[in-house]
């Protein structure tokens, strides 16, 4: 088979590339979310976390490259393997039970969908700024470090993550984008693993149970920043 | 006993198909599910009906070839058993029962309840084999297998290819077959040596069949009459990629 359509002719490579994608977005979802947490030791904390992101853009902008070809990758293969998955069973049952299959396992695509539609949302709205231009970190003062101010005052992010959290439409969806993203981890956190050939009957018991904790970790973790600012709490 | 049957009825591969209602009467709870369908066949032939195909052969549980979706579930309720061995105990007086055929693409239908499931023989014919000399056997002792080996590999190979993983599964993958032949031949010395063009062949065979692939679901795990776990379709997963990655078998 040539080597170069293999991932894509053979569906067991195909579920490679999704383990290998998803697991590297799972990632990056880990990361970012360890990043943003740091709004609760302070807004000096997150806008030197973001000031420090952004200091190399060459460096930015290949992270930012890499991260969306993952995330092409994982959704076209995703799609492609939900279609012949789709070709495979022509007629359905007109009676339909299920034994053991979990809800997240079985709408890992709509799941997936919807975060895909939270993903186009969240980089309108907090890296590209077009949903509330006026919230902006480019439209707000710039942050003057109280303890040295002889630094270059840095954007404040986290005055914008406050102003975007203070409406609760935005905190709202948020949160439901996380319950879902954490659906789609309960099942995708530990299958990856399963997918790769990693899991054992001995293994299959704890590695289920950690991709479970993880997304519910995620989803804690993630849901903390616009539950706490909604609830008027505010970083000092 | 009496039930409610609502049974898949199709002439034949490409005529229109479709469920029809059956009345079981006087079922013993003791009866195996197929023993329900012949007493419903017989009262369907006195009638001058024409009886409902199924598959069926040994009636013990291994041959697998009794492959019944019943209400929505591969051979019924029941965990660990073959449509055969599904006894009525199972329903109550007065369900409604549902009956359908096994449901994928690379099994296509022949009549009423009957599916074709060479697609699995020739998955097997890929490379679900080992190669041996002719001649005098070999002894026994000159291929020493470790216990734990042994035990999961003959846990694979309970594997009966009733198809019952890929009716289960809500891509028709054919996943914990094809993984459970693979493992089971995989795990013991003598398939060996043929390892890496085996479960490239067999996976590459089972593409082509057009089954589904796996979302790790594990409806199979449950559906199994043999209850072959879903750790051969990681063994397999990870014997593939073996072979892919060491350029082995090509």
């Amino acid at each position: 088979m040539n080597s170069l359509l293999w991932p894509v002719r053979s569906t067991l490579a195909s579920k490679y590339v999704m383990a290998v994608t998803g697991a590297g977005l799972m990632g990056f979802v880990i990361v970012h979310m360890l990043g943003n947490l740091q709004i609760f030791l302070g807004r000096q904390a997150l806008n030197d976390y973001a000031h420090h992101l952004e200091e190399v853009p060459t460096l930015l902008w290949i992270a930012r490259a890499g991260l969306l070809t993952i995330f092409i990758v994982h959704i076209v293969f995703g799609l492609r393997l939900w279609t012949l998955s789709r070709r495979a069973r022509p007629v359905r049952y007109v009676y339909e039970d299920t034994v053991q299959a979990s809800w997240a396992s079985r709408h890992m695509l709509l799941t997936g969908l919807v975060i895909l539609a939270f993903v186009i949302y969240h980089l309108l709205h907090f890296t590209f700024g077009l949903t509330d231009p006026k919230d902006y970190k480019y439209a707000l003062d710039r942050y003057a470090v109280p303890m040295d101010p002889a630094l270059h005052p840095e954007l404040d992010v986290a005055e914008m993550v406050v102003r975007g959290f203070e409406k609760p439409l935005v905190s709202i969806a948020y949160v439901v984008a996380m319950i879902v993203l954490g659906l789609h981890l309960w099942h995708g956190a530990g299958s990856w693993l399963q997918s790769l050939g990693l899991k054992n009957k001995r293994t299959m018991l704890l590695i289920d149970g950690l991709g479970a904790a993880v997304a519910v970790l995620i989803v804690i973790g993630n849901c903390a920043i616009p539950l706490a600012i909604l609830a008027g709490w505010r970083p000092s | 006993m009496n039930l409610t049957l609502h049974v898949w009825r199709q002439q034949g591969p490409h005529e229109p198909g479709g469920m029809v209602q059956y009345q079981a009467r006087d079922i013993f709870p003791d009866m195996s599910f197929l023993e329900m369908l012949d007493v419903v066949n017989q009262g369907l032939t006195e009638k001058g009906e024409e009886p409902i195909a199924f598959d069926s052969d040994c009636r013990e549980g291994i041959c697998g070839s009794c492959d019944l979706m019943i209400n929505g579930l591969a051979h019924g309720p029941e965990d660990g058993v073959a449509t055969c061995q599904t006894y009525m105990r199972n329903f109550k007086d007065g369900d409604a029962i549902y009956v359908e055929p096994w449901r994928s693409r690379a099994f296509p239908l022949v009549k009423d309840l009957v599916v074709d499931r060479s697609a699995f023989d020739r998955i097997i014919q890929a490379g679900g084999f080992v190669s041996t000399n002719t001649g005098g056997a070999q002894d026994g002792n000159c291929l020493p297998v470790a216990k734990p080996d042994a035990e999961k590999a003959m846990d694979a190979a309970e594997c009966i290819g009733c198809g019952a993983c890929v009716a289960a599964c809500k891509n028709g993958s054919a996943v914990l077959f094809t993984g459970a032949k693979v493992s089971h031949l995989a795990l013991l010395p003598q398939g060996d040596p043929e390892r890496s063009r085996r479960v490239r062949r067999m996976v590459e065979q089972m593409d082509a069949e057009g089954f589904g692939n796996c979302t790790n679901y594990y409806e199979c795990e449950a559906a199994c009459p043999k209850e072959i776990s879903v750790e051969f379709i990681a063994k397999m997963n990870r014997e593939y990629l073996a072979a892919v990655v060491s350029g082995k078998g090509e």
